[in-house]
């Protein structure tokens, strides 16, 4: 490494070196311990904000419970808290939220898999270097965009193939968020399936395998772990996504699976409620946080279980 | 390091097609990627390209669709943006800096790492509810652009955190230990050394994260941005509304005027994306190839 090659290492100013015993050096201690304080104190505001979500969420949401039972919120099966008779089962919005997560990854599942098996093992570099910026940009486009494109663009194709469907339907839902999930699945799958060692894919040739068989048999296999956890965290994302799915799947809490219908997911309904003008501490206000604590639990549940499977991927070859 | 360095591909009559049709597959799936971007950047395009001019930035919201402009949301979400940049970035960096650079590498790092990287998957909504919850309650700052911007501030933090750890990172220890070998203290040395050395990184990061906050809506219905706001946000405590939900809005109206009006707002929000984009795209190529070790 050549000197003038180096990072400029340049000294720092007059407090370069300890020089006789001026002010600075000698209150150097202390202005280094005041930054490391509060360099510390930045570190700890993001353990701060997770327990301020919980708290918050758990603060609203137990007073919930005192005028709601957890059982009817679990087990109802119909949610009309804005209406009278005011019914708190939480089901439909679940049942809204699981037919567009899953229509999601129906979507982008193969898609995305697909796409990351080719650019990483087919594609020539050139190639992927033209794709990879462009699904960049796919992952870029903000949600309420995506929403957009639902009502305008994909709601008209799927009733004119389907009349029967709605103006709003869960599966213009589906077929936007699957868009907007399959950056996620592509980047990620396609790290694990590039960090699978040349030596696994060069030994399975040596043995005659072509490259068909090299690529389903050997480099997916290896990589089916860390392949599934970039599905858990892309639907999870798909369980938090919002704008899209406030926008085309409409506001009508239902049990149904059936994918034309009007349904409403669980972040649908809390942008519905902070719209109107709901008065803080009534049982509606607080419907927000109850739901707000169930979509916080079952994405955290996934995302840590993604987690746990992605760290365990990096041990196996080493 | 694709399989094609190795270039042993064979083509053995055994499972030929097979191969044959794998491959297309896989070809037919990044295509469809592709094309799904150009058809709904082209619709959008379409549809809102007659609608957009000087005018229509410059015009008040409207219940008249061919009145109506976006000026007070592109000054709330430029006021959103400049808060958000102003809380988050010192918050975001300090925190990398600690965690890179300060913190012992014990339990309680890896805890903090953890909850970081968590943090970076909570749905943004979630975030909304706790700004609705402390901000706007607790603190009584009401449905105010200082709210809206706090609650920004804690959807993109987990980013610039982790993409700043990332950069911190990349700079080799030897930089650090000449500093030290001269005398610096551990501030001196982050301050004169890593810091420059790591900020093209940086600085991508924090313009990513930024972007994702300018696109981002959800969080602050839940705050309570409003429908429509008359006037452009003066102080910290003026309502607000912004270019994300004022498409919202007008996506929301059945009619079709307002469908054109969200277009072009949409064509509005994605050039300040692409420029912001390209500006991280410049400031990598420009200064990251500076400091070679």
């Amino acid at each position: 490494m050549e000197l003038s090659e180096a990072a400029a290492i340049k000294l720092p100013r007059s407090t370069s070196l300890e020089r006789g015993d001026g002010l600075l050096v000698r209150l150097r201690p202390v202005y280094e311990g005041l930054i490391h304080f509060s360099l510390f104190v930045c570190a700890s505001i993001s353990v701060l904000v997770t327990v301020g979500i919980v708290v918050v969420l758990l603060y609203e949401s137990v007073q919930f419970f005192f005028d709601v039972s957890i059982i009817e919120f679990l087990t109802g099966t119909r949610w009309a808290p804005l209406l009278k008779p005011q019914h708190f089962g939480i089901l439909p919005l679940m049942c809204g939220t699981i037919l567009v997560a899953g229509g999601a990854a129906f979507v982008a599942v193969p898609i995305g898999l697909g796409t990351a098996i080719y650019l990483s093992e087919y594609a020539s570099p050139r190639f992927r270097d033209v794709v990879k910026p462009m699904l960049e940009i796919l992952a870029g486009i903000p949600s309420v965009v995506y929403g957009y494109l639902a009502v305008v663009f994909v709601s008209p194709i799927i009733r004119y193939v389907f009349p029967s469907a709605g103006v709003f339907n869960a599966a213009s839902a589906c077929i936007v968020v699957g868009i907007m999930i399959l950056p996620m699945i592509i980047s990620l799958s396609e790290d694990i399936l590039q960090s699978v060692p040349l030596s696994l894919r060069g030994a399975a040739f040596a043995l005659g395998a072509n490259k068909f068989e090299v690529t389903v048999r050997v480099v997916v296999p290896a990589a089916l772990s860390g392949i599934i956890a970039s599905f858990l965290l892309a639907i999870s994302r798909a369980i938090g996504e919002t704008m899209a799915v406030t926008l085309a799947a409409g506001a009508t809490p239902k049990l149904t699976l059936n994918p034309l219908e009007s349904i409403q997911t669980m972040t649908a309904y809390i942008v519905q409620v902070s719209q109107g003008d709901t008065p803080t501490g009534t049982v509606e206000y607080r419907t927000i946080f109850a739901v707000g604590l169930t979509l916080f639990i079952s994405t955290m549940t996934m995302n840590i279980l993604a987690q746990y499977i992605l760290s365990r991927v990096g041990e196996k070859y080493e | 390091m694709s399989s094609n360095k190795l270039d042993l591909y064979t083509t053995k009559p055994r499972g030929r097609i097979s191969n044959f049709l794998f491959t297309s597959l896989c070809f037919l799936a990044t295509m469809t990627c592709v094309l799904m971007l150009l058809v709904l950047i082209w619709n959008i395009i379409i549809q809102g390209k007659g609608w957009l001019s000087w005018d229509f930035i410059e015009r008040l919201p409207s219940r008249f669709p061919h009145k109506a402009g976006i000026k007070t949301a592109l000054y709330g979400s430029i006021w959103l943006i400049g808060l958000t940049a102003l809380f988050s970035v010192p918050l975001g960096v300090g925190a990398a800096v600690y965690l890179e650079e300060y913190a012992p590498k014990n339990r309680w790092r890896k805890l903090i790492q953890l909850n970081i990287s968590n943090l970076a998957g909570v749905p943004s909504i979630v975030y909304g509810i706790l700004g609705l919850g402390l901000f706007v309650r607790a603190l009584a700052f009401d449905r105010s652009v200082l709210s809206g911007a706090l609650t920004l501030t804690l959807v993109v933090l987990p980013i610039i955190i982790l993409a700043s750890q990332e950069a911190l990172r990349s700079v080799p220890d030897s930089i650090r230990r000449s500093a030290y070998a001269l005398g610096a203290t551990r501030w001196q040395t982050v301050w004169y050394q890593v810091l420059p050395a790591s900020l093209p990184g940086i600085m991508t990061g924090v313009i990513l994260a930024l972007s994702r906050a300018l696109g981002e809506a959800a969080p602050l219905i839940v705050v309570g941005a409003m429908a429509y706001v008359p006037f452009v946000p003066e102080s910290l405590s003026d309502e607000f509304t912004s270019l994300p939900i004022q498409i919202f809005n007008w996506t929301a109206r059945p009619q079709e005027e307002f469908h054109h009006l969200a277009a072009a707002g949409i064509l509005v929000l994605l050039i300040l994306l692409v420029s912001m984009n390209a500006i991280a795209v410049f400031v990598r190529h420009k200064y990251g190839k500076k400091i070679r070790w």
